[in-house]
């Protein structure tokens, strides 16, 4: 089969020049087999054995990274729950815990590692609420330990006590990092519906149904998508469908080529591709540029949502023909601090919380890295947290929160995490009070959409 | 497994001995071409070449290294990328 001259030279413009990359490979790593009731020794196990299957993870990506000419951005690590395996440590145990987790992901040299996470959707046992109490003081303490909490699924409902722990924690781990704009936030997300092959961070863990390590791929290439749909010339909006997906296509089996060949010299099982268009910071690598290619005039204004529908079905369409296995949380991410595009449309005032939350409803993810006033109460974070919660379990689809109660900063201000976590513009909240409501506690029932069998 | 066997590209501004330059380097290394295609776009000088590897041991890294420094040289952008590449991406 000949190579044609033009495939080879759009290839080398969507790497040159519209940010086309592998965003993640994420290898999974089971630690179910390190228990221990000593926690010494149980540190040793887990450190030894993240050790052993990593070491070789990003040399590895390196080198398929210069086999295709592709980049790789990030090389992570994902493990067990670590609540699901450490139930009877203290807080100073678990926060050794995540310290020495840590210290393996610098020792393998990859960029982040996530599973200091809890499943909660139903009901917390002492070890969660432990892991749980753990979390600000982790997160403050290490570089690259990322957490996350599921506290609902469509089967189980929502977990109105997790709900309101959650507001605590998150105030809590802004505050330890307050120097810092409050990133401990950044590095904690609190699912609906929580995925388990998922290789973004903060959300990524290595689920229970999984092998002992897996191998698996994010792609990324909004920058590609937006270049391709302003292309068109006068389309209508079944054309930029179709290109939507074309492009998606040649996106994700770009993914799964170079997640197969890494899996393949690692020795270890290739899980799955998740196909999302996850932006960048950089600029033209931005999801709410593609939404304003369409003909918005700014990211969050009246059709907004009906856009980011299209654009996320049409990812999946084409992304699903490309691999058949495909997985984690697939489709477009809207994380605010990370999209040039969504930054300005913030600041320029046509993007708040309340179009952001009506465009979760049809996207992946959720509310990400959305900034708030620094003295916003746990119980407003909670409830915010409850309504993002509820789009997930009443449409059977993963939803998460990522929020920063920005330490001293209020609406005008930014923080700025640098890197890929980019710039975050604080955002209005409402004054009225949701306190009573969190109080409450108990369980939101599950819906009757959880009967299915 | 991944082919041994490479799309070479290089895009620049036309001059003098691009060619030989590049077929140089890629002699050293016992590249072998097996395919090649060269056009000037205006002033743009494109060359798709088509190459094997055929030495059990290639070194791959070095040979992009080597290839890298002959383009900044000439002040072009040449780049070594496996042919899967682009096989895998535009094809079902």
């Amino acid at each position: 089969m000949l190579v044609h001259p033009e495939e080879i030279m759009e290839t080398i413009q969507m790497v040159k020049t519209e940010n086309l990359d592998i965003r993640t490979v994420t290898m999974g790593i089971n630690l179910r087999d390190c228990v221990h009731p000593e926690i010494s020794q149980f540190n040793r196990n887990i450190h030894n054995k993240i050790v052993e299957y990593a070491h070789d993870l990003v040399s590895t990506a390196e080198d398929v990274e210069s086999l295709y000419g592709i980049p790789i951005i990030n090389k992570r690590v994902s493990v067990t729950p670590i609540a699901s395996i450490a139930a009877k440590f203290n807080k100073e145990d678990f926060i050794s815990i995540a310290q020495t987790l840590d210290s393996a992901a610098a020792e393998v040299g990859i960029d982040f590692l996530g599973g200091f996470s809890a499943l909660v959707h139903k009901g917390m046992t002492p070890g969660e609420k432990t892991l749980i109490s753990a979390i600000p003081e982790a997160l403050a303490n290490t570089e690259k330990v990322c957490s996350s909490v599921n506290v609902a699924t469509t089967r189980a409902g929502i977990n109105m006590d997790a709900v309101a722990l959650m507001g605590k924690t998150i105030k809590e781990a802004a505050q330890l990092t307050a120097d810092r704009g409050g990133i401990g936030c950044a590095k904690l997300v609190i699912f609906a519906n929580a995925p388990e092959d998922n290789p973004f961070m903060a959300g990524a863990f290595h689920g229970i149904g999984e092998p002992d390590c897996v191998i698996n791929v994010g792609v990324s290439g909004p920058g590609v998508v937006n270049a391709a749909v302003r292309e068109l010339k006068d389309p209508d909006l079944g054309e930029i469908a179709e290109t939507i997906k074309k492009t998606a296509f040649k996106i994700t089996r770009m993914g799964e080529m170079a997640g197969r060949e890494a899996s393949r010299r690692l020795g270890v099982e290739f899980g799955v591709v998740d196909l999302s268009l996850a932006p960048t910071p950089e600029v033209g690598d931005s999801v709410a540029a593609i939404l304003e290619a369409m003909g918005l005039e700014s990211c969050g204004t009246h059709g907004t949502t009906a856009a980011l529908a299209l654009l996320n079905d049409a990812v999946k369409k084409g992304g699903s023909m490309a691999s058949s296995y495909v997985g984690g949380l697939s489709g477009a991410f809207i994380p605010v601090s990370e999209d040039a595009g969504m930054i300005a449309a913030v600041e320029r005032g046509s993007l708040d919380l309340a179009k952001l939350e009506a465009m979760t409803s049809v996207c992946s993810v959720g509310l990400d890295m959305v900034a708030v006033p620094g003295d916003t109460p746990a119980s407003t974070i909670s409830a915010i947290i409850a309504d993002e919660m509820a789009i997930g379990m009443i449409n059977h689809k993963t939803t998460a929160v990522r929020i920063i109660p920005a330490p001293g900063k209020t609406v005008g201000d930014s923080v700025e995490f640098g890197g890929l976590l980019g710039t975050a513009p604080v955002m209005s909240i409402h004054d009225f009070s949701s306190e009573e409501f969190v109080k409450k506690g108990g369980r939101i029932p599950a819906p009757i959409q959880a009967l299915t069998n | 497994m991944a082919s041994t066997r490479f799309i070479i590209t290089v895009i620049g501004i036309d001059k003098v001995g691009i060619v030989a330059k590049v077929t140089g380097i890629m002699a050293e290394h016992s590249v072998n071409i097996v395919d090649i295609s060269q056009t000037i776009m205006e002033d743009l000088f494109t060359m798709i070449m088509l190459a094997e590897a055929r030495e059990e041991n290639f070194d791959l890294k070095g040979f992009q290294t080597a290839m890298q420094k002959t383009g900044e040289e000439l002040g072009v952008d040449i780049r070594v990328q496996n042919e899967d590449a682009f096989r895998f991406m535009h094809r079902i």
